[in-house]
This record gives structure tokens, C-alpha cells and sequence, in this order.
């Protein structure tokens, strides 16, 4: 009982999966994958110096391949690992792919599984913005993503490399300003998160609770409370 | 530091959670719909986590980070630039160690 709007029609005729479309995805990304390898080589040379060797840092571009939580976890780093809290704040701060996903899901329904899932691992925000955009102006080739994906991971885990060698040249980060970098790095990327009016009392929740977490309680707990404490605030507010 | 055993098990946990959270999505959608609030949640858990990392790094700084900090959410805001906002933060913070 589906509202007949042609678009929706004209939707399941038309998805494909082609290399011309994974090709247009890739050449759209440039400019976009210039940005994340700047972005990438700030890690690389921040992930030095919190102490994972070049190959680790390299293996976690590659394969974790989510620029915040990797930030992120790089402030958790150290000996003996906190595994458990590293992998948790990862899951978290990753939790916004779910949504991602959600909305592909009537594009990518239509694919083969193998295929969709396999795209599914280069969901990163900027793929995610830039696909949804060409979907908006007509694009009906879910392979953009994959190739958008794959100029973004190519930079990324490209970037890695670079960053980590230049990580180990440079010497005393703070004299430099360099140790702001992740303080500013967050700060961008949370500016960017800002959609409203709707977001005002959840991150005023969210800093708050945090503040006072990070006062009382051991470790990076903080960051687990303040964004619970925060989002729940956000999903209670919907209400209305 | 050379390449250990519990450094890449953490880093291969983490890849198999993030590759969760992207398939995820499809997964769970192609079997259950999801609440209004449910949706509500998911879209506010990005940025109430990323103030959660942020603010108590602010406000445990001095004044240089703060201005720093005032700085670089400005230019984020007005150019949409990562990087410029990122250079930003990191020069003020710079300068302002110098003068103070």
C-alpha cells in the first residue's frame, strides 16, 4: 500500500551497480579526498605520537576506517590497553553509521547482498553526504558510494603513511600548538553536527554531564555519559 | 615501539565493531522497523559525543585554549573547513601561548 509516486516506480527499475557509476563516484570525491588526506596526516602524526607504531596506526586506518573514533581512541591509548573502553567509545562514536545505513536501505535493498554489504564498509560521513546528494539529484547507481568510498579510503589510509613518518621527525608536539590539534579537530567536527534549535539542550546535557564526569570518575567515562546523557535528552525531547 | 599482540587485537575489534555499526543499518532494516524515538536517538548520538570529548578538554584548559577553542568553532562554522578551522585552532593556540 505504498504511495504511487513515480519516483518510487522509477526507483526499483532503474538501481544498478556498475563500474561507470563507481567511477563517477571516485572522480566526484577528489576534492573531498584532498581535505581527508590533510585531515589523515594530522592523525598519522597524532597516533606516533600517542604511541602506536606506524604499522598499527596504518592497520587501524585500513581497517577500522572512521576518522572520529580513531581520534578518539588515540586519547585512550595506553600501557596496558583498556581494550574494553577503546572498543566500546569506538562502537559509540560509530553508532551514526546505523542511521546511515537505515536510509540507504531502500536504494540498496535492491542490490545484491554481496554487493551491498561490501559498499556497506565504505559508509564514512563524507561518502554518506556526498552519495545521499547525487541521490537527491537523480543518481540512481548505488556503485557512487563504492567509489566515492574508495577514493576517500585510498587518501585516508595514504595519509596515514605520510603522517606517521613526518610523526617521527617531530619532536615536543606543544611547542608547536600541536597538542590543541585534537581539542580542534572535535570542535570542527561537532560544529558540522549542528542541524538546530533541536540540538541546543542535548549538548548542553551532554557538556554538563561530562564536566562533571570527567571531575569524579577515572578514565574517559565521561565520554560515554555525557554523549548517553545527552542523545537520550535528544531522543526524549522528540515528542513534541 | 614495534607491533604487539594486544595493540592489533584492539585494532581488529574495532574494525569488526565499525564494520557492525555500517552493515548494521541495512541488516536491522530489512527486519524490523525502527521507533520514532529509536531514529531520534541514533541522529543525536554524533554530536552529544563529540561535546562530550570536547568540553571537558575546554574547560580544563587556560585561557589559550579556550580563545583557541572560541576560534576554531567560529571558522569551522563560517568557512565549513575542516582543515582551515583545524589550522586555525592550532595557530591561535600557538600564538597565544607566545604572548601570555
Amino acid at each position: 500500500m505504498r504511495p504511487a509516486r513515480s519516483q518510487d516506480q522509477s526507483l526499483k527499475d532503474l538501481v544498478t551497480f556498475s563500474l561507470s557509476g563507481a567511477l563517477a563516484g571516485f572522480r566526484k570525491s577528489v576534492p573531498i579526498a584532498l581535505s581527508v588526506f590533510a585531515y589523515g596526516l594530522v592523525f598519522g602524526v597524532l597516533a606516533r605520537q600517542a604511541g602506536l607504531s606506524l604499522a598499527e596506526s596504518v592497520l587501524m586506518s585500513g581497517l577500522v576506517f572512521a576518522g572520529a573514533s580513531q581520534f578518539a581512541v588515540l586519547g585512550l591509548w595506553a600501557s596496558p590497553l583498556p581494550i574494553g573502553t577503546i572498543v566500546l567509545t569506538t562502537a559509540i562514536i560509530n553508532l551514526r553509521h546505523l542511521l546511515m545505513g537505515a536510509v540507504l536501505y531502500p536504494w540498496f535493498s535492491r542490490l545484491r547482498p554481496a554487493a551491498a554489504y561490501l559498499t556497506s564498509f565504505f559508509i564514512v560521513d563524507e561518502s554518506w553526504a556526498l552519495t545521499m546528494g547525487e541521490h537527491a539529484r537523480g543518481c540512481r547507481d548505488a556503485a557512487f558510494l563504492l567509489g566515492s568510498g574508495i577514493a576517500l579510503f585510498l587518501a585516508w589510509v595514504g595519509a596515514t603513511v605520510a603522517g606517521g613518518m613526518v610523526g617521527d621527525v617531530l619532536q615536543d608536539p606543544s611547542r608547536w600548538g600541536l597538542d590543541f590539534a585534537f581539542t580542534a579537530v572535535f570542535i570542527a567536527l561537532l560544529v558540522g553536527f549542528w542541524k538546530g534549535k533541536a540540538d541546543l539542550l542535548p549538548w548542553v546535557v551532554a557538556a554538563v554531564v561530562a564536566a562533571v564526569a570527567a571531575e569524579l570518575l577515572p578514565g574517559k567515562w565521561y565520554i560515554l555519559l555525557g554523549g548517553l546523557a545527552g542523545s537520550l535528552t535528544g531522543a526524549m525531547q522528540n515528542d513534541d | 615501539m614495534m607491533t604487539d599482540y594486544q595493540a592489533v587485537l584492539t585494532i581488529a575489534c574495532m574494525a569488526v565493531v565499525t564494520y557492525a555499526t555500517r552493515a548494521g543499518g541495512l541488516w536491522m532494516m530489512s527486519r524490523v522497523t525502527l521507533s520514532k524515538r529509536m531514529m531520534a536517538w541514533l541522529r543525536h548520538v554524533p554530536g552529544t559525543v563529540l561535546m562530550a570529548i570536547v568540553a571537558p578538554a575546554v574547560l580544563s584548559g587556560g585561557f589559550a585554549e579556550g580563545v583557541a577553542g572560541l576560534a576554531t568553532a567560529l571558522v569551522a562554522w563560517r568557512s565549513g573547513n575542516l582543515l582551515l578551522a583545524l589550522a586555525t585552532g592550532v595557530g591561535v593556540v600557538w600564538g597565544a601561548r607566545l604572548v601570555l
